[in-house]
């Protein structure tokens, strides 16, 4: 079944009692793929992402773990998955190495291999030397790193990872990146964030959630195209005319945003080669140059500004 | 896969104080009241040994004594299940058994058996007392035997109620008090047993003590057994199908 995809979720609801916090939320998700959820707070993001790890019901609709139905078969289905919830699903009272252990017995992992699998799943989420240190006594980071050997230590097919960067300082947010990009190449991940900037370092797709529906879904690199830079910053210490700027090459209009700053949208050619040119030879004296890119963050803000309203909050229930 | 939810929930018993302090508490109190038992059969035994077919060891020593644990075991087992599922789903750990492969039922089991786990460790900690008494005396294992089978049963009913009350709480202190009420009903029953609306006697039939008793005198009666493995069962169904409504409701 080299074409299975590795989760297929077909016409996804989840209701809580009256409020509908995901609604018609259907994807796949391929081999390699490091697909990023994104979404406001109570977008449906956690309630999707715990439907798929069978631990929440939905109301209507079918997920399949590498083509096996979640619902009909769990136990053969949970095999492919793992899983970090927010809260990094620990147990204070017990070592790492005592903890990985009970992990590796519940995922039904032989014997034999437990041994390796627990040093492998240290190793790639850097835990080396607190194997025999309480993780009630581990700073947050490490417990989170704990919770993220948990769910790869059965190298399932399909890891999913809710917000594994909150609460981490900005190193350890760069090494669980890191190790986020290296699972990425053998296994099909999962994560969900408000951080954009994540998205765009670890993710090759991503798909917005919002108040239920999923309202954008598409590669990154696709994303690079649609996000292609459109207009130029620029700085003058002898800000000359808007007139003249107009006339540089596929400038299609000019705003003067102060004495020294100039805004300039463009379509087609770049003009920033030409401006520099020109800079030089009518002595603009630049300064500053910088191209605007509609980011992921700006895609962001629109799909999901434009139509909140009070009510929304309900689905975060 | 039982088996290793079960030995991770007794190791996690074992490693908060909590349980120790129990298994000694109860050691201690237990002791006391067999001593005390002693005490009283030395008192009789002149009498007695004119007597002809008299009371034995078994029935004034080992039989009080079990009568005694039961009335304790009410008091302690709240206090060990109350934090067995509550405790997970406050802290956010029962994710782990969820996204596991693993079903609800060997997850309830699971826990089940780890907290049977303790109480086995408690009751062969109480058989020693009267097993103390095979360096002086003579005894009836027969009888011994019942009683230690007796309290086992009440153990597996008093747990099964006390996992599926954790169940529905994420407060262990409500947990414990609704045990609390639940099984001390099961033992006041009796009390109602033939009062007027009650001629059947079912109050009676209910009660946790009724069944206990003939087991304590040495008569296992399959009725009895059925009793209180009935009340497991009932309890562990019940926590299973609270775990599944727990899945869809969240």
């Amino acid at each position: 079944m080299p074409n299975t995809p590795l989760v297929q979720v077909t016409n996804l609801y989840r209701y809580y009692s009256q409020a509908c916090a995901v609604r018609d939320v259907s994807f796949e998700l391929a081999r390699g793929d490091v697909l990023g959820f994104l979404g406001p707070n109570g977008a449906g993001k956690t309630s999707t992402m715990q439907m798929i790890t069978g631990n929440l019901a939905p109301s209507a609709g079918a997920i399949r773990i590498l083509g096996v139905d979640l619902l009909d078969e769990p136990r053969r289905a949970k095999l492919d998955i793992g899983y970090l919830p927010e809260q990094p699903p620990v147990y204070r009272e017990l070592t790492v190495d005592e903890y990985l252990a009970y992990c590796a017995r519940l995922n039904r992992i032989e014997r034999r291999l437990q041994p390796a699998a627990i040093a492998t799943a240290k190793e790639r989420c850097g835990l080396g030397d607190v194997g025999r240190r309480l993780i009630g006594n581990l700073s947050k980071g490490y417990q989170q790193r704990v919770g993220i050997a948990q769910a790869i230590i059965h190298t399932p097919a399909v890891v999913i990872l809710d917000e594994p960067t909150v609460g981490l300082d900005p190193l350890q947010i760069r090494e669980i990146r890191n190790l986020i990009c290296e699972l990425g190449r053998d296994h099909g991940i999962i994560l969900s964030t408000h951080i954009l900037p994540e998205v765009q370092a670890t993710c090759n797709r991503v798909q917005i959630i919002h108040r239920g529906r999923l309202v954008f879904s598409d590669h990154t690199a696709d994303l690079e195209q649609r996000t292609r830079a459109h207009a130029l910053l620029a700085r003058f210490l002898a800000t000359p005319d808007a007139s003249a700027l107009q006339q540089l090459p596929g400038v299609q209009r000019v705003d003067m945003l102060d004495d020294q700053r100039v805004r300039l949208f463009f379509a087609g050619q770049d003009p920033s080669e030409a401006l520099i040119e020109r800079s030089v030879s009518a002595g603009w004296r630049l300064v500053e140059l910088g191209s605007e890119r509609s980011t992921l963050e700006q895609i962001f803000i629109d799909l999901t500004t434009g139509d909140a309203t009070p009510h929304d909050t309900e689905a975060a229930a | 896969m039982i088996f290793t939810i079960a030995a991770r929930e007794l190791r996690s018993l074992f490693l908060s104080p909590l349980a120790w302090a129990i298994l000694a508490v109860t050691q201690c109190i237990l002791a006391f009241q067999f001593l005390s038992h002693i005490e009283y059969f030395m008192e009789l035994q002149p009498q007695l040994a004119a007597l002809e077919g008299a009371p034995g060891i078994a029935d004034l020593i080992i039989a009080p004594l079990f009568a005694d644990a039961a009335t304790v075991l009410l008091l302690i087992t709240p206090l060990i299940t109350m934090r067995v599922l509550s405790e997970e789903r406050r802290s956010r750990t029962l994710s782990l058994l969820f996204s596991a492969p693993v079903s609800m039922t060997e997850i309830v089991i699971g826990k089940y058996l780890g907290v049977l786990g303790f109480f086995v460790v408690l009751l062969a900690m109480l058989a020693l007392m009267p097993l103390s008494l095979l360096a002086g005396s003579t005894l009836d294992l027969g009888k011994l035997a019942a009683c230690m089978l007796g309290l086992l049963l009440i153990m597996t009913a008093f747990s099964a109620m006390g996992v599926y009350l954790s169940s529905l709480t994420q407060q262990p202190t409500v947990a414990a008090v609704t045990t609390y009420g639940l099984v001390l009903m099961l033992l006041i029953l009796r009390r109602g047993s033939g009062l007027s609306g009650d001629e059947s006697g079912v109050l009676g039939y209910l009660s946790i003590i009724e069944h206990y008793e003939p087991l304590l005198k040495g008569l296992v009666n399959s009725t009895d057994i059925a009793y209180y493995l009935l009340i497991a069962v009932l309890f562990l169904v019940f926590t299973v199908r609270q775990l599944d409504r727990m899945r869809l409701q969240n």
